[in-house]
Formats: C-alpha cells, sequence, structure tokens
C-alpha cells in the first residue's frame, strides 16, 4: 500500500506543474448563461454548458461529468436564488476548484444583479418547492438580460484583466443590440398586455410581468408538485368560467398534461423554448426571445 | 511509521499552505470585493440610465422601468444569517418478518458486530438524522450528522471538516466520515434505494465503512471524470478493530471513473482497497451442544471493491421516467489467528481459549435496477449472493479439539436474497416504500420480510450525490 501511496503522489506531483490555460474557462449552469457568456466572451473562452433546455433545472444531479467539468472552471456563471441547490453544492465541493467556491469572484450568480420577484412573505414547504431568494426563472425578462451582461462582462474582465478591453467591447457592442432587439420586441409585444395564460410551473413569471401577460392558473397544483387529475378537472371547471388564451409550458415540461386541457377546455397549448436550444429556431438569446414572442402573438389573435 | 509521517506531512502541507495564504488573501479578496462593488454599482447605473432612455425612446417608459428601478438586491445581513444549514431526517418501518430479527446472523461470514439485522417487528423508528453543515471559513467546510437512535441514543454518523482551498483539485477532509470506497458506502441511508443494506455491505463492512481518520482526495484535470482518494484511519471498525496501538491502524485507496455517453447515459465505476488490522475482534458463536462460545480474530484484513452504476433518463430529464443500473464486488481475505474460548459455559467442553492458524477467501456482489415509470412512483430489484468461498481454520485441521460442528457461524453456506421494491415521493421530501424480501442469509432458515417505510426530509433541500 504504501508503494502505491507514493506512486500516487508522483503523478500528482507531475500534473500540477502543467501550466494553465490562457483562455477562460467558463462552466455555465444553464444554457441562457452560456450562451450570454459566449456574446460576451467571443473565442476568448472555453464555455461549458452543464445543462440542457430539455432538462428540468430544478432536478439536475450532480453528474461525474459536471464534477469533473467543473474542476478546472475559472469561472461558474449561473442563476443562484437556490435553483441550483439540489445539484451545484456537491460539484462545487468535490470539484476540488477554490476558485468556484461561494463568495468567490470566479461564482457568478444572475440572481444579485436583478429585481426577484415572488420573494415569499412566509416559507413553509407546505407552500410546495418555494425559493426563499425570489422566483430563480429570471431570464425570460430581455431587461434582466441586459443587467446581468454588464455585470457579467466586468466580472470576466476582472478575472482576465489582460483581455479586460475586448471584453467590455463586446459587452458595448451586444447591449446595443440587445436593447434594439428589446425595444422591437415590447414593440411586437404590445397586443400580449394582459393576454390571460395557463402556465405549468412559475417558471413564466418574469417574462409574464415583462409582456404584462396574465397568469390565470397553473397546472401544478403547488410549485414542484406533478399536475394530479383533480387539479387539471378543476382549472378545467375554471377555464369554462374564465378561459384563457393560452396554455403555456416549457420545453423540459411534460406536454401530457397540457394538451389534456388543452384538448377539453379548447385552449391551444404551446410550447415555449424557455431557454436556448429548447427548439431549432431558439439556438442564441435573440432567437429565444424571437421564437417566444412569435409563438405567443401566433395565440393571441 | 512510514504511515504516520505521511500523514503528517500531508497534513501540514494542507494547512502550512492555508495559513501562510491566509492574511495576504483576506486582504487581497476585500480589496477585489470592495473594488468589485465599486465597478458594478457603476456598471448598473450607466446600464439603468440607458435602459430608461431606451424604453423612453420605444414610449413605454412608465410601468416596467419603474418596477426594474429598484436597487440591485443585497443578501441579508442578521447575524442569524451565519447559523448553520440544519436538516432533519424523520424515518420508520413497519416490518413483518418470519424470522426472529434479534437472531440474525449470515451463515458462513464471520459476524462484523455492526447494526446489520432487519428492523425490529410490528412499528419502529428508523435513526432520526440531524445534519448541520455551513462554511467555516474560506478555507473549509464543516459537517456534523448525530443519529437520534430509536434506543435513545445519540451517534455521531459523520463529523468532518473539508478543505475548500486547496489548489489543483485536491481536497482534504478530517474526522469522522463514510468512506469513498465503493458506490453505496458513501451514500446516507436515507437516500438508499432499498430499505436495507446488501448483503455484501452487511457481511464485508458491518453495514458500510466509517472513518475516523483523514482523507485526501484528487480531481484529474480531465473532461472525463478521474478520481483518486486515499484514506488513512483509524481501522477501529470491522474488518479492523480498536488496537489501542500508536499510529495508523487501517486506510484505504480507491478510484472512480465516470461520464456521460449522449445527454441520456451517465454513468460511474471504481475499484477500491482496504487494509485493516483486527485485533481479537470478538463474536459470538454457537458450539456444537448450544453453548455459547465467544470466537476472536487477530489477524490482517484486505477488501477489494469493484463498483458500477448507470442512469438513463430521456434527455438527461430525469423527472418523468429514468432507470439507475447499480451493482457491486466484494472480495475480502483474511490471514491470522482464531481463538475459540467457551470458558464461559457453566460446563464447558474444552474449558481454555484454543488458537490457532484462520485464512479466508470470501467474496460477495449485488445487482440493482430501479425504474421510475412515472413521476413519483419507482419499482426496484435486487438481487444478492454472497460466495462463501473457501475457510482454512487450524483449530479444525489439528483435530484436536474443537471440530466443525463448534463453529457453527462458519458452516458452509452461501447466502442468497431477492428483494423487490416499490416507492411513492409525494414531493422531493417525503417518501413512502413497501418492500419485500426473500433473505437466505441464515442456513436452513429463510425469511420472508414486508416492510413498509417512511422517509421524510425536513429544512433545507439538500444535495444528494450522483
Amino acid at each position: 500500500m504504501h508503494r502505491i501511496l507514493m506512486l500516487l503522489i508522483v503523478i500528482t506531483a507531475g500534473v500540477m506543474a502543467r501550466p494553465a490555460a490562457a483562455a477562460l474557462n467558463i462552466f455555465a449552469c444553464e444554457p441562457e448563461w452560456g450562451a450570454l457568456a459566449k456574446e460576451l466572451a467571443g473565442d476568448k473562452a472555453a464555455i461549458y454548458t452543464a445543462t440542457t433546455a430539455l432538462q428540468d433545472p430544478h432536478r439536475i444531479e450532480a453528474r461525474p461529468s459536471l464534477i469533473a467539468r467543473a474542476r478546472s472552471a475559472d469561472l461558474a456563471v449561473c442563476t443562484g436564488a437556490e435553483l441550483e441547490i439540489g445539484w451545484l453544492p456537491l460539484v462545487q465541493t468535490q470539484s476540488g476548484n477554490p476558485k468556484i467556491q461561494a463568495g468567490r469572484p470566479g461564482m457568478f450568480e444572475a440572481s444579485r444583479f436583478v429585481t426577484m420577484l415572488e420573494i415569499p412573505a412566509q416559507l413553509d414547504r407546505a407552500q410546495g418547492d418555494v425559493h426563499p431568494g425570489g422566483n430563480p426563472h429570471l431570464h425570460l425578462d430581455p431587461r434582466n438580460i441586459a443587467k446581468v451582461a454588464g455585470a457579467l462582462a466586468e466580472r470576466m474582465a476582472q478575472l482576465d484583466p489582460g483581455e479586460a478591453a475586448q471584453y467590455r467591447a463586446r459587452a458595448q457592442a451586444f447591449l446595443q443590440r440587445w436593447q434594439e432587439a428589446t425595444a422591437r420586441w415590447e414593440k411586437a409585444g404590445a397586443p400580449l398586455k394582459g393576454m390571460a395564460i395557463v402556465v405549468y410551473h412559475k417558471n413564466m413569471s418574469y417574462l409574464s410581468n415583462w409582456l404584462g401577460l396574465r397568469e390565470v392558473a397553473s397546472l401544478e397544483p403547488k410549485p414542484g408538485l406533478p399536475p394530479t387529475a383533480s387539479h387539471l378537472s378543476e382549472l378545467l371547471a375554471n377555464l369554462a368560467r374564465e378561459p384563457a388564451k393560452a396554455i403555456v409550458r416549457a420545453a423540459y415540461n411534460d406536454p401530457r398534461a397540457a394538451e389534456w386541457l388543452s384538448e377539453r377546455a379548447k385552449v391551444p397549448a404551446v410550447a415555449l423554448p424557455f431557454t436556448v436550444g429548447g427548439n431549432e429556431k431558439a439556438q442564441d438569446l435573440f432567437g429565444l426571445f424571437d421564437d417566444t414572442l412569435a409563438r405567443l402573438l401566433a395565440v393571441a389573435r | 511509521m512510514f504511515n504516520r509521517n505521511l500523514i503528517a506531512a500531508a497534513i501540514a502541507l494542507a494547512f502550512a499552505g492555508a495559513a501562510q495564504a491566509q492574511d495576504a488573501e483576506l486582504a487581497k479578496i476585500r480589496e477585489e470585493i470592495r473594488q468589485m462593488k465599486e465597478s458594478y454599482e457603476r456598471r448598473i447605473e450607466t446600464l439603468e440610465k440607458r435602459l430608461a432612455e431606451a424604453e423612453a425612446t420605444a414610449g413605454k417608459a412608465a410601468d416596467g422601468a419603474a418596477r426594474q428601478a429598484a436597487a440591485v438586491q443585497s443578501a441579508p445581513a442578521a447575524a442569524s444569517a451565519f447559523n448553520p444549514a440544519v436538516s432533519l431526517i424523520l424515518q420508520g418501518t413497519f416490518a413483518d418478518t418470519k424470522q426472529d430479527p434479534n437472531t440474525y446472523q449470515i451463515t458462513g461470514f464471520m459476524a462484523s458486530g455492526g447494526e446489520v439485522g432487519p428492523p425490529k417487528r410490528s412499528f419502529g423508528l428508523g435513526e432520526t438524522e440531524l445534519t448541520f453543515s455551513a462554511s467555516i471559513d474560506p478555507y473549509f467546510r464543516g459537517v456534523a450528522i448525530a443519529a437520534l437512535t430509536p434506543e435513545n441514543e445519540v451517534e455521531v454518523e459523520e463529523a468532518y471538516f473539508q478543505t475548500l482551498a486547496l489548489p489543483q483539485g485536491f481536497s482534504l477532509k478530517g474526522g469522522r466520515f463514510l468512506s469513498g470506497i465503493g458506490y453505496q458506502n458513501e451514500i446516507h441511508q436515507h437516500a438508499w434505494d432499498f430499505q436495507d443494506a446488501p448483503l455484501a455491505y452487511k457481511a464485508f463492512l458491518g453495514g458500510r465503512l466509517r472513518q475516523d481518520g483523514v482523507q485526501l482526495r484528487w480531481l484529474a484535470p480531465t473532461p472525463v471524470f478521474l478520481e483518486f482518494g486515499a484514506e488513512l484511519s483509524s481501522g477501529d471498525q470491522f474488518p479492523g478493530s480498536d488496537r489501542n496501538k500508536n499510529g495508523v491502524g487501517g486506510g484505504s485507496l480507491f478510484a472512480h471513473l465516470g461520464g456521460d455517453i449522449g445527454a441520456s447515459y451517465a454513468w460511474r465505476a471504481g475499484l477500491s482497497y482496504v487494509r485493516a488490522t483486527a485485533q481479537n475482534r470478538a463474536y459470538t458463536d454457537v458450539d456444537s451442544l448450544g453453548g455459547a462460545v465467544t470466537d476472536s480474530f487477530t489477524g490482517r484484513a484486505r477488501l477489494w471493491v469493484a463498483d458500477a452504476v448507470l442512469k438513463w433518463s430521456p434527455g438527461g430529464n430525469a423527472v418523468y421516467r429514468n432507470l439507475k443500473l447499480q451493482g457491486e464486488y466484494f472480495r475480502l481475505r483474511q490471514d491470522g489467528t482464531l481463538t475459540y474460548d467457551d470458558s464461559g459455559q457453566a460446563a464447558p467442553q474444552f474449558g481454555t481459549p484454543i488458537s490457532d492458524y484462520f485464512t479466508s477467501d470470501q467474496s460477495g456482489w449485488y445487482g440493482q435496477a430501479v425504474w421510475q415509470f412515472m413521476p413519483r412512483w419507482r419499482v426496484g430489484y435486487r438481487y444478492d449472493r454472497l460466495h462463501y468461498g473457501s475457510i482454512a481454520n487450524g483449530i479444525v485441521a489439528n483435530g484436536l479439539g474443537p471440530t466443525a460442528a463448534d463453529f457453527s457461524l462458519l458452516a458452509n453456506h452461501s447466502p442468497v436474497r431477492n428483494t423487490l421494491m416499490m416507492d411513492f415521493s409525494p414531493s422531493e421530501f417525503s417518501r413512502v416504500r413497501l418492500q419485500l424480501a426473500r433473505d437466505e442469509s441464515r442456513i436452513g432458515a429463510p425469511d420472508n420480510q414486508v416492510f413498509l417505510q417512511y422517509i421524510h426530509s425536513l429544512g433545507p433541500h439538500g444535495a444528494h450525490k450522483f
């Protein structure tokens, strides 16, 4: 056993001598932050996106591949507000990477730079899987993306001072394009104001808040609990009295409950990409909002 | 001796680096945070100004901007915010077993002394687990887990510190912790897929290996998960025993390899080695006349464990359907002296301790599959098998004293167990489970078991291991 231990130490010492890579290594918790990091860093960073648009961001496992990728990250870009609480703490401790531990500059949490919605006044699990810091699905408001973009570019500049000017210049250019696009979306989205929708999970709140949509019900009886037959029947009865224009779900939400209700209530079901990669049109942040608006406008008439 | 130097060096290395860097680093971090804060405030101010302008030109400055104009949030700063995260696990069973759980044994294998028997019949409380965890400072994290047993005792399950700031993928853990060997060993009971541990864990580790010592892990800088670990411990747990000696009592080495196959599959495989030394590791047995005898083993034990786990879920979204396959193989070799002592009896056959050589080479494995076929519902099947292998018992071989019939626990038997379970999880924080098993751990007395179990988790959302 002693010989094996010695061997282990020798191998370790050898590996420690490796020089660090020049580019910024970024570990993005969700696809929207991976896409944003790409806009801001271009080819100055190697970006690994830990989850896909087809995975429920609440229910990710601390897979070995995530731990391995977090090991050499210089910067982790995550939502925060406990969205990743089921897996990120484990990935942080098991990665053995001091740079991305909580409180370090390498741990970037988008939720710190925006105004959170739906901060619960009372914390009780009887209310379902509530997040003490507020609703964490903050990226579906483009104004939040702009706020996070500014903060993220500064963070990149801080961690990679040699390229600071580059990050700032790219952020300037991105924000310019983003503001033009936001103005365009808001103009196009004007008819959506006041539109009644049914959501699957409380994951569209920032979108609704931005566009002025009215969420009249959600398919989940409580946040995080799957839709039940009795709850859906109740919704059906309510929809007969108070009709909605659409039943909106994210690409990762199970389509069955939405389709069941859609068929009976004669309300169209809409699958939004939710994040980058959620469908073939939402391949970057601009595509994400273009497609989201288009799908909502298609049912608004 | 070498062991002792090594451990001292490892600890010195870990602490010296941290302490030296501490002051300079702290000042640096403070300065960085101050600069960060200033620069963010500046950036956000200009951004908000620009946003407001953009919105004004779009003719929509009124409602949206007012809502968003609120200042950027700052974290709450009450003194209680530094309290460690506390969580509590409630567990309990309703058990129906054909055989008396108090007479549980795994025939063919030396008793491990661990709590390996089935839960008590009728209603029974499981262990109530109380967990505290928090960052100690920028360099360490601390975790303590206390188990409140149904016998109204408090046990320290785990209590360890873990480094957060070692460079190059190293991390050091110290205190009492579940060993990193195998796959299931590090997983807490409330997160198991069955009510009880696999037979191999019961026979070769007394349920699981818990170390009082230090653990050093190193994660390789590769896109594939590759991790090595070494533990030095007091070695007082089965297959070792408390020896009241200076130095390191036992240790283990392990390596894990893992990764993804496409988006839908994730896997991990590993190989582990445990070395322990036992001194008068005693257990009670029954001789050929039905009298109680004390057998004790002194010698060394070497255990190899190979483990593999594969998880599948459509596109990596495990919420609706997923499958988990898991299997582990154990091989334990022991080499030393066995002492037979029936002097505790009123009318002993021999009346004096008898010692001779003892070697054993035994193995066991299990394989299990757990299938979540719809949200909340899972079914699982587990097959357990232990192989008696070979035992050379010098006391029996020399033919002068006790015979094989005086070692009833070491009778030639290869236990088998088949287990079925179904569980329902109303939410991520609660679970009820029905488990049926036919357990042939005892020779000639198969046990039919029915367990109904609940597991509830209170407090912050804990992260679960892969």
